[in-house]
């Protein structure tokens, strides 16, 4: 098998689930004739028809609500948003209606929310959100954000089959630029699972999605000192994998977190404190985070190159934690 | 009336709307005895509407009420028990504490969408109630309802642009009670009757009495025939009067006196009573003979609900996600699989762009541009248009009609960001013509 993108590989995995299952149905902002500003959906229409692959006016909120609607009768719709800062066009029905419908009266919704996040490819303020933790703050939805065309195609997949409402982030900076062979036939990944994708004795390196690539080219040029980074890929945001984070840490003892989100609020707050709360006393120095600025994500390349994390940050801050 | 009703469905008529008014006036006195854990909205004089419009439905069509629409629940199967233990918190409840009101449902027999407080939202999910529905070959009906203050909201659009796009199933009650809490209509928007607003949608509308239950049945019955006939989205403004303030905390001071008298003396339960007499359609015995079985009803539900226990607090961290096979979710198939699974429902992707392509039409469409220009009628765009239709045939006649760049090169190019009232761009513009 040739090597795909991350792309192909989400696009495999709508393509395989539609066809496994005529309750999956998709719609969104030019999915259908115009295959997807990203081309994810390209050949959908022509494959599935019309009734299947429904292209939408512009109007997130009625697009989600619709979805909500159509699984109540047991549909897995999995709606795109066209760049997923248009994700706050419809918070309201994504955190009130979608995420508290099985806890209030207990109707499922089984959707799928999927859609181009991230940065550094200059998009400006409005085309480079991420906009994941006002999600993972949101009981009842699951949050997931791939780095490979591996996890992108088996997450997919299992989103789809999941009955709660999942909203997955498509970094779109990895869209095309990473490549990688697929086992061939099915296959899925589960939801709430982390990955190690480099084991390590000095200090843990957690990330997720773009920020995967900085984070392991890091821990190459530490290892060229003598520091061995273990680095974790979270891959689910929401539910967390506390087991794995908390394994490395009384391991590694050292725990250092990058996330191409924004700093305050981010998720590695929250790892902070949950390795607090399970793993105090293993550590050996304190929690350290390399994220992205308290500021919008700013459209001149110099500018955003400042704003974003990279591997010479990541470097720094790690050598600084292993020197405790 | 185009949807005769026989006696009993008549009857059927006056017990919910008196079952509705007697269940909320209890829940009043419950409300009083601190017993009602949260807010308590009254529909009193509304009852006509939510139950004439959920009589209209069949048992496989969905509905999703609004606040003051416990008479449509009752309706459509719940009982009074429901709403009483909702209100008081009740572990017994349809949500089992976990909300309040009327925000409960039912996905597999009353096929009830639970509302939330956030208006508007529903229109969408009930469009989207609709495509499945269709989808899946189940010929149904959905059917919700939004307030004339509900009716400012973007989702209220963005569901209505959505539906009619899809030409949904949907029929959309547009209650007009007059109040949106404190504010009028009038204070709301300048649009007299809000069922205009589906003319900006491209859908039907119908503007209804709300206080007479037969009109109220009448019309949504129609609607709703319309709309499984495959005929697109019905919005249906009933008019009526919200009786008490927005919650039972609210005195309702800011509505005029002389508003509440005029609207008393319109009571739609009164008024049904008056028909139902005067043609005779029942004798004293059979009103008083329903009144006790509501009563009896009533001391039932109420003695249960009363009765129940609270929820147990561990009760708070479950049921956030569905796992664990709590629920096994399944769709009703009432058409081939088959039909939806590749290569049957394979087409060519493409659009039909209405009138592109038919150059003798084009030409023709730019002629009557020019015509309509020297008769004055044109704006002054088309008049800059008003070329020889040889040079705009090959267009499109959506942009012959707009295109004014070559048509006329007197005029200075704006920069952008720059108007001609701009000073700088006014000189600039008076250097060049005096270079010239």
């Amino acid at each position: 098998m040739a090597p795909v993108t991350m792309l192909e590989g989400i696009r495999q995995a709508i393509f395989e689930e539609m066809d496994r299952d005529p309750a999956v149905v998709a719609l969104g902002e030019d999915i259908g004739v115009y295959g997807g500003a990203f081309k994810v959906t390209e050949g959908l229409l022509a494959k599935f028809g019309p009734e299947r692959v429904i292209d939408a006016p512009i109007a997130e909120t009625a697009i989600v609500g619709a979805a909500c609607g159509m699984s109540y009768l047991g549909l897995r719709p999995v709606v795109e948003m066209q760049f997923i800062d248009f994700i706050a066009c419809c918070f309201n029905q994504v955190t009130n209606f979608v995420a508290k419908s099985h806890y209030r009266w207990g109707a499922p919704v089984p959707l799928v929310l999927r859609g181009p996040s991230g940065g550094g490819v200059h998009g400006g303020p409005f085309h480079s959100a991420n906009p994941e933790m006002y999600f993972v703050h949101t009981p009842g939805l699951k949050v997931v954000y791939p780095s490979t065309a591996h996890d992108a195609k088996g997450l997919l997949k299992s989103a789809i089959r999941d009955n709660n409402p999942v909203l997955f982030f498509e970094h779109k900076f990895l869209y095309r630029r990473i490549k990688e062979e697929l086992p061939e036939g099915e296959f899925t990944e589960p939801l709430g699972k982390a990955a190690v994708r480099r084991e390590g004795r000095d200090l843990t390196i957690i990330s997720y999605a773009a920020m995967m690539y900085p984070a392991l080219e890091a821990a190459e040029e530490l290892a060229k000192e003598g520091i061995e980074a273990e680095v974790i890929d979270l891959r689910t945001l929401l539910p967390l994998d506390r087991e794995t984070i908390i394994n490395s840490v009384k391991k590694t003892n050292k725990l250092l977190i990058v996330h191409e989100d924004t700093r305050t609020g981010g998720i590695a707050g929250e790892i902070a404190a949950l390795v607090c709360e399970g793993a105090f006393e293993d550590l050996d120095g304190p929690i350290a985070r390399v994220t992205a600025l308290d500021t919008p994500t700013p459209y001149s390349p110099p500018l955003e190159e400042f704003f974003l994390p990279n591997a010479s940050k990541i470097v720094a801050a790690a050598r600084e934690l292993a020197r405790y | 009336m185009n949807h005769p009703l026989t006696r009993e469905q008549q009857f059927d008529l006056y017990y919910f709307m008196q079952l509705n008014r007697q269940l909320e006036d209890r829940m009043v006195r419950l409300f009083r005895q601190n017993k009602i854990v949260g807010g308590l909205y009254s529909s009193l004089g509304q009852e006509a509407i939510s139950v004439g419009t959920a009589y209209a439905l069949e048992n496989r069509d969905w509905l999703a009420p609004m606040i003051r629409n416990i008479g449509a629940l009752l309706v459509k199967g719940f009982k009074p028990r429901d709403i009483f233990t909702q209100h008081m918190a009740k572990y017994t409840s349809p949500t089992l504490g976990k909300d309040g009101t009327s925000h409960f449902g039912d996905l597999k027999v009353r096929h009830t969408v639970s509302p939330i407080s956030m208006l508007g939202d529903l229109i969408p999910v009930m469009t989207g109630v609709a495509m499945a529905g269709r989808y899946l070959g189940q010929k149904i009906v959905s059917l919700t309802w939004i307030g004339d203050g509900g009716s400012s909201t973007g989702a209220f659009h963005e569901g209505l642009v959505f539906a009619a796009q899809q030409r949904a199933a949907l029929v959309l009650i547009l209650e007009n009670n007059q109040w949106a809490y404190s504010t009028p209509v009038s204070r709301q928007t300048p649009v007299k009757d809000l069922a205009e607003r589906a003319r900006g949608y491209g859908i039907q509308s119908r503007i209804v009495d709300g206080n007479d239950v037969l009109a109220v049945y009448d019309n949504t019955k129609g609607a709703v025939e319309e709309a499984r006939a495959g005929r697109g989205p019905v919005l249906i403004e009933v008019k009526t009067m919200r009786m008490k303030g927005h919650a039972q905390h609210d005195p309702a001071e800011y509505v005029p006196k002389e508003m509440f008298d005029y609207w008393k003396a319109r009571d739609p339960l009164a008024l049904y009573e008056k028909y139902l007499t005067e043609s005779k359609i029942w004798d004293a015995k059979t009103k008083s003979e329903i009144d006790a079985r509501i009563e009896r009803e009533l001391d039932v539900e109420q003695k249960f609900a009363e009765e129940s226990p609270l929820p147990p607090p561990e009760l708070a961290a479950q049921g956030v996600y569905c796992e664990g096979g709590c629920h096994n979710i399944t769709a009703d198939w009432q058409r081939p699989k088959k039909e939806l699974t590749p290569p049957h429902c394979s087409v060519e992707a493409a659009w039909q762009v209405e009138g592109y392509g038919d150059l003798d039409k084009a030409a023709g469409d730019a002629k009557q541009a020019a015509v309509s220009a020297t008769t004055g009628n044109g704006s002054k765009l088309s008049k800059l248009a008003g070329k020889p239709p040889v040079k705009v045939a090959a267009r499109p006649p959506a942009k012959a009609s707009v295109k004014t760049e070559d048509a006329s090169p007197a005029v200075p190019r704006v920069p952008f960001g720059r108007g001609p009232k701009d000073k700088a761009f006014r000189r600039a513009s008076q250097d060049k013509t005096g270079r010239r």
